[in-house]
């Protein structure tokens, strides 16, 4: 489905119109924020740069207004106009994925404030280099995720969830690597342990990302395909 | 397609739309959408047609209701769901020019027989109207009027308990008990459409038939009108006609969405109203222009 498959404006009452435009478009404009508070973030971290980390950290507050402004709103609406069918869908998925969205800003304050503290610290050049390609990876996951949402596209949130798999493993191996380096020069256990929560905090957002594109499939195939495996999420959207 | 088909499109829809548009529109909602079938059908409709006259207002319906399950029959106005609702009582036997053809079956059995007696088949049926219309009498002699006529009650005693059972099962005995003789149309108005429903079930149906019962109705009666519904479901079949979608989903198991005199989709409740098929369907329940 096309996003203006959704067709939002052919309500016979135009307020309710109105009324679900503005949460799909507040949505998206949260989801843009919270991307942009994981770019930031990471820049924070990699150049580093405690001045933006300090932002980042500062700034969650506008995310968690929007969701509860979103949220709000959906409750007026589910109160006032009773949705069915593909509008409730639509109502119920932005509700689940605001949240997601919000926790995703978590994520990024997090990564913010390690930047703040790990800003004088002496790590490893390599950390940096497998912090990059981590979170690379998980910035190109959050982007196709919201853009899936804002295209309502079913093909694109399939092929977007399946990257989080590869996350994991890159997590995984990182933090293989960190654990060993901590058992090599205990005197750098603090460090690289919040260099470890960093990347735990970026393979958390591509979780959420994964949900938001579930989400995507419900909204439009009406399935949850939520804690199903790839092979079974394709099944059920085919 | 005869032009009296396009003809008989009821006008909402249908005013502005051209002969060619208007079959266009037939034939896409020409077939049903969902499963007509159950497996244990209490009634069952097979090409069903109704024409007012050269008018066409049920076109070719086929649909299979279950024992003891609520369907909700939904749609906009004129579309045929209360016409529908009407042959499966033979109510409109009594409109002059109404003309029904196909089969409808009760148990198996043809319900348009010409041995079917009327009277004993609208027992068997019964059904409850939008408007209460309690009969001018006193409540005992509402809820006794058919028990009498049908002759289900021996003696005096008899008739009493089927009287107190079936205002027991409309919820309506302990707001009443102490002024059974008193006039039903002293009743408040959800009061009034508990004694009709007391009234259609005192004579022992099997299907209750209900043309938007809660519409006159505030929201209070509304939900208690809502749980007796459920409540009559271990007992009785019920078919429901109501224009309040909530109401749909939330009394029924199945329903049927009817446009322009075709039943356009059947199926599930749950899914009809989170994920419908037919874009008819998705229009109407979310408001959309059709």
């Amino acid at each position: 489905m096309d996003a203006n498959k959704l067709h939002l404006n052919d309500h016979i009452s135009q307020q309710f119109n109105l009324e679900l435009e503005d949460i799909r478009n507040k949505a998206m404009v949260m989801g843009g924020l919270v991307e942009k508070q994981v770019s930031d973030g990471l820049r924070a971290l990699l150049e580093p740069n405690s001045e933006l980390g300090e932002e980042v950290s500062t700034t969650d507050y506008r995310v968690n207004s929007l969701e509860v402004e979103i949220d709000e709103e959906c409750t007026q609406i589910l109160a006032r106009r009773q949705p069915a069918a593909s509008d409730l869908r639509l109502v119920v998925t932005i509700i689940k994925t605001v949240t997601d969205l919000e926790r995703i800003g978590d994520e990024a304050e997090k990564i913010g404030r390690f930047a703040v503290s790990l800003a004088t610290a002496q790590l490893r050049p390599g950390y940096y280099a497998e912090l990059r390609h981590l979170g690379d990876h998980v910035k190109s996951m959050l982007h196709d995720a919201l853009d899936a949402f804002a295209r309502m596209d079913v093909d694109a949130a399939i092929a977007t969830a399946a990257q989080d798999l590869k996350i994991d493993d890159e997590f995984e191996s990182l933090s293989r690597l960190l654990i060993t380096h901590m058992m090599e020069d205990p005197r750098e256990v603090k460090n690289v342990l919040k260099v470890n929560w960093c990347a735990r905090s970026l393979e958390r957002i591509g979780d959420h990302a994964k949900n938001v594109c579930e989400y995507v499939i419900y909204m439009v195939k009406g399935k949850n395909v939520r804690h199903t495996s790839l092979d079974q999420m394709q099944e059920l959207t085919d | 397609m005869p032009s009296s088909i396009a003809n008989a499109a009821p006008a909402a829809t249908a005013a502005n739309l051209n002969d060619q548009q208007t079959q266009d529109l037939h034939q896409k909602i020409a077939a049903t959408v969902g499963r007509i079938e159950v497996d244990d059908a209490k009634m069952s409709m097979r090409d069903v047609d109704v024409f007012y006259d050269d008018k066409h207002a049920i076109c070719a319906v086929n649909l299979d209701i279950a024992a003891h399950e609520v369907i909700a029959m939904i749609g906009p106005s004129g579309c045929g769901k209360s016409t529908f609702l009407r042959c499966m009582n033979r109510m409109n036997d009594t409109i002059e020019n109404c003309r029904v053809s196909g089969s409808l079956k009760l148990d198996g059995v043809d319900i348009y027989d010409k041995k079917q007696d009327v009277v004993q088949l609208r027992a068997r049926v019964g059904m409850v109207f939008q408007k209460p219309n309690p009969f001018p009498k006193s409540i005992y002699d509402n809820v006794a009027y058919g028990p009498r006529i049908h002759g289900l009650a021996a003696n005096r005693a008899e008739l009493e308990e089927i009287v107190v059972t079936s205002l027991e099962r409309s919820g309506l005995f302990a707001e009443v008990k102490d002024r059974l003789d008193k006039p039903g149309t002293g009743l408040s108005g959800g009061q009034q459409q508990r004694l009709c429903i007391a009234r259609a079930i005192a004579v022992n149906p099997e299907v209750i038939l209900m043309d938007e019962p809660c519409s006159a109705l505030d929201p209070i009666a509304t939900a208690r009108i809502e749980e007796l519904i459920d409540e009559l479901r271990k007992n009785y079949t019920i078919a429901i006609v109501t224009h309040s979608m909530q109401q749909a989903a939330r009394v029924s198991q199945r329903t049927a969405y009817f446009h322009l005199g075709y039943l356009v989709e059947v199926g599930e409740t749950a899914k009809i109203f989170t994920y419908p098929e037919h874009k008819l369907t998705e229009d109407y329940i979310t408001g959309r222009f059709g």
